[in-house]
Order: C-alpha cells, then sequence, then structure tokens
C-alpha cells in the first residue's frame, strides 16, 4: 500500500535563529522532503547603494561596515580598492601590509563564527560555538586596539588605513599566532572525523562545478565544487603576490567539503600572517588626499577574496566629489542564487545546514 | 592577474558573425545592439578562446537619456575579463532580454536590477520583485526617484 501525503507548506524564518538572520525559506515539502524552496529576501534593506550617491568617496566607507557585519573589514578594503584604481591613488607600503594582515584576520573571525554557527544548526548548542566566539574575541579586540571600534569599524581610506597599529598590536599578533593552530586543531578534534558530523554533512547539499561556474558562485562554495580560484592569486590585488600559500579545494562540493575548506583557510591565512607579521616595514600609512577629493570620470571595479567570497565594488564616476553609481556584488547574494538546488530531494533539516554551508550574512544579502 | 580583454580584439570576431550586433568599442567594454544581446553572449560563452563561462555581476547605470545593463563577465578556464553593455530607451518599464538561459548566475541579479532599476528582462522565469515587496511604487536607484 502506498501512502499519499499532501505537501505542506512551511514558511522558515524570517524569525528563526537557524536562518542566520532575516531570511526567509518558504519551503514546500511532501512529509519530510523538500519538494520546492524559495528565498524570500529585503527584510534588511537599507538602500546602501542609494545612499553612496549622496556621500563623498570617504564617507561611503562607514555604510560598508554594515554590509557583511562579520567582516566589516574586508568591505572596507573592497571598497577604497575600487576608488584607488580609478583615481590611480598610491598606497603607502605599510599601509598594504596592515590591510593584509587586517583581512586575514577578519577572515579568521568569519571562518570562527561561521564554523561555530554550523554547528549549531546541527543540534550541537553552542558547545563548538563558545569556543570559536573565544578566538573571534580576541581578534576584535585587536581591531578595537587598532581602531576603536569592533564590528563598525571604518578603518581603510582611499589611499591608506585610518591611523597606525598602536605599539602593543604587534605583540598581541604574535600571541595570537601562537595560540591559533592549537586552536584550530581543537576545533578539527571536535569536528573533522567526528561520526554524526560526518553522518549529517556527507553527501548534503552536493553542488556540481558546472553549477557552481553557470551560477556564479564564489569563495569556499566555488572551491568546495573543486574549482581552483580565488581572487588573491587569480585576480591578485594589493601585495597578495609577495605571500606563500596554498589554495584549498574539496572534492564532493557537499556541506563536510565546504566546511573542510574553511578550516584550511584558516590555517593559510595564519601562514599569510606570518609572512607578513615578518615582513612589515616602518612608514607612512596613508597617501594625503583633499578632504572632497574628485575621482576622474569613468568606471572601475575592485574586487577582493572575501571570506564569503567575491565581493566587488562597481564604481562608476562623472567626476564629482561623490559616486554617480556604485553597485556592490554581494557574495552571499549570489551565493544565495543556488539554494533551491542544493536542498530540493533532501529533508527540512538537511536544508538548515546547507543554508548555514552557504555562510550568507543578510546585511549583505538585502544590502 | 585577470587580462582585462580590448573589446576592440573581440568585437572584429563578432562582426564576423552579427554584422549589426556591436554598436561600440571602447576599452574594454563591448556595447552591443539590445536585440542581439542574447546571440552576442551565446557566443561569448561558446566560442573557443573567449569561453566566458562566469557571470561575475549584473547591474545597471542611470543615464537620465538611456539606462546602460552592465555584464562584468570572467573565464574561469582562461582567466580574463571583460564588460559586456547594452542600452535600455524610455522611462516606463524599458526591456532588454534576459541572460539566464546563458548564465544560470544572472538570475538573482537580473531580478534586483528589475526591482531597483525598473528594467524589465524579457524572457526571464520568474521576474519579479527580490529585495522590496510587491506593491512597492517606483525604483529606487533611478536618478529620478526621490524617497
Amino acid at each position: 500500500m502506498t501512502l499519499r501525503t499532501d505537501p505542506v507548506t512551511i514558511n522558515f524564518g524570517p524569525h528563526h535563529p537557524s536562518t542566520h538572520g532575516v531570511f526567509q525559506m518558504r519551503i514546500t515539502a511532501d512529509g519530510e522532503v523538500i519538494t520546492n524552496l524559495e528565498p524570500v529576501m529585503g527584510y534588511l534593506h537599507r538602500g546602501c547603494e542609494k545612499l553612496s550617491e549622496g556621500r563623498t568617496y570617504t564617507q561611503v566607507v562607514p555604510l560598508t561596515d554594515r554590509l557583511d557585519y562579520l567582516s566589516p573589514m574586508s568591505n572596507n578594503v573592497a571598497c577604497v580598492l575600487a576608488a584607488e584604481r580609478l583615481g590611480d591613488i598610491p598606497v603607502p607600503e605599510r599601509a598594504e601590509y596592515i590591510r593584509v594582515i587586517m583581512a586575514e584576520l577578519q577572515r579568521l573571525a568569519n571562518h570562527c563564527a561561521m564554523t561555530g554557527f554550523l554547528l549549531n544548526d546541527l543540534g550541537t548548542f553552542f558547545t563548538l560555538f563558545h569556543y570559536t566566539m573565544r578566538e573571534r574575541e580576541k581578534i576584535l579586540d585587536l581591531f578595537e586596539m587598532t581602531c576603536g571600534t569592533r564590528v563598525t569599524v571604518s578603518y581603510m581610506r582611499p589611499g591608506g588605513v585610518l591611523q597606525d597599529l598602536p605599539e602593543e598590536f604587534l605583540p598581541r599578533l604574535r600571541a595570537l599566532l601562537d595560540e591559533m593552530p592549537h586552536r584550530i586543531d581543537d576545533y578539527e578534534a571536535l569536528i573533522t572525523q567526528n561520526e554524526i558530523v560526518l553522518a549529517r554533512t556527507k553527501g548534503v547539499g552536493v553542488m556540481s562545478k558546472e553549477l557552481a561556474i553557470a551560477a556564479g558562485c564564489s569563495g569556499p562554495m566555488l572551491r568546495g565544487s573543486g574549482v581552483k580560484w580565488d581572487i588573491r592569486k587569480n585576480d591578485t590585488y594589493s601585495i597578495y603576490d609577495r605571500f606563500q600559500f596554498d589554495i584549498p579545494v574539496g572534492t564532493n562540493g557537499d556541506v563536510y567539503d565546504r566546511y573542510w575548506v574553511r578550516i584550511q583557510e584558516m590555517r593559510q591565512s595564519l601562514r599569510i600572517l606570518e609572512q607578513a607579521y615578518r615582513d612589515i616595514p616602518q612608514g607612512e600609512v596613508r597617501t594625503r588626499l583633499p578632504l572632497f577629493f574628485r575621482l576622474p570620470s569613468g568606471e572601475a571595479y575592485g574586487r577582493i577574496e572575501a571570506p564569503k567570497g567575491e565581493l566587488g565594488f562597481y564604481l562608476v564616476s562623472d567626476g564629482g566629489i561623490a559616486p554617480y553609481r556604485m553597485h556592490v556584488r554581494a557574495p552571499s547574494f549570489i551565493n544565495l542564487g543556488v539554494l533551491r538546488d542544493l536542498t530540493v530531494g533532501y529533508t527540512v533539516a538537511d536544508a538548515v545546514i546547507t543554508l548555514g554551508s552557504v555562510d550568507i550574512v543578510l546585511g549583505e544579502v538585502d544590502r | 592577474m585577470t587580462l582585462l580583454l580590448n573589446a576592440d580584439e573581440v568585437a572584429p570576431r563578432l562582426r564576423d558573425r552579427y554584422p549589426d550586433a556591436v554598436l561600440e568599442a571602447k576599452g574594454s567594454s563591448l556595447l552591443v545592439r539590445r536585440e542581439r544581446l542574447l546571440e552576442v553572449a551565446r557566443f561569448l560563452r561558446d566560442t573557443e578562446g573567449l569561453d566566458f563561462d562566469y557571470p561575475c555581476m549584473v547591474t545597471a547605470v542611470d543615464w537620465w537619456d538611456y539606462f546602460d545593463v552592465v555584464y562584468y563577465l570572467n573565464s574561469l578556464t582562461r582567466n580574463h575579463s571583460l564588460y559586456l553593455k547594452t542600452r535600455a530607451y524610455g522611462r516606463e518599464l524599458p526591456a532588454v532580454p534576459s541572460l539566464v538561459e546563458v548564465w544560470r548566475g544572472c538570475d538573482f541579479q537580473e531580478r534586483e536590477v528589475y526591482d531597483l532599476m525598473g528594467i524589465r528582462f524579457e524572457g526571464h522565469p520568474n521576474l519579479k520583485r527580490i529585495l522590496l515587496w510587491e506593491g512597492f511604487e517606483g525604483h529606487p536607484l533611478r536618478k529620478d526617484f526621490i524617497g
């Protein structure tokens, strides 16, 4: 005898902790199996692109903190990179090193948070999360020491950074670099070979290489599916060509591979930080520019490998002191485009961890 | 380093196939006729040596007289890029062809452009607002929008 079930519509979110913000998944389920999923977003839309049209290029930087609020430093870097490309603004050597240090610390902090959240989604409520947040806290302390704030940093400026590192920054960074590899070992001891984690994440939310490329996925989503593409190497910016590091890639493109890629990226970030710590020179940290500087008319696209993927700022200038048009190519938003393909055919519980492995931040999705 | 292709080098290859498609090739932007956009996109994706397989970014710029619809394309295999542009005229929901059938990744991005800039993408399988709610009046990223 076959049992017939009626399709059920589940409004998952927007007020649900596992949607990582105000995000809604409208799931149609046949019993426990998902037959359709529609992502609904926009609850956090603040019109960042429109707001930027009435602000100078320096005043745009604070807006970018509020995009991906788990990695504000990276957003800052991408934003000023586009302005610097358009205006051919030089950046002092020390400032470049500071940017690399900040961006890589930010990647560590983001992946710490993401790994903790993923385990939350799996049901180990706040066990691993407490450990990963402990390390993220230390990184935020370094940011606070440098620019006074922990999340809304606004630290980058066109032509450099706001101010030089405080005296105690580098010793504290050294201590973190000595400690962090052991902490990542601890995370791995808890997760990587954990039988329950393997059972829940292997073969779940599988994305093929071809789909990842055609859908424009980037970051760990793309690399988890086995595509070796990292903007730091393939479209190198700042001074990333001076550092030795590898690009970890997955093989199956499932939730587990995306987790694994992120853990390996943390180790590679530590390698970059070690080299930057060793080589950072003395000197100026900011090119002096007028308060209301103008950029020549034209267009420029500045992109970086942010923790979540390719973060790009497309700037169009008409020669004024503010952008004529600014568009943010947000990795979380574009990575969400495949969510339906990754979840249909799996169970509702699997959809939760698949969404967790995409690693979205709604500030960036909705902008 | 991703090589930004010179539009002058791509344009002749396109002209052989579609003589009327290219309107302007300046720097690294290739401006094509709206009616030919779909064919050009397929050509860019499938031609050996171009291989634009990765739709990096889709956006639009309001120039009052017309809208520029901008596609920033990448080839992950060849590591090069190009700006593909087309123009949409008129203020009352102007239209350009949708490229979703060529690159899946255009889906959400075209919906965003429709939502915020008010450009209709003909042939899009699910063209509705994505960030704002149904029933919102106007398109906020247009220059004449007053919030």
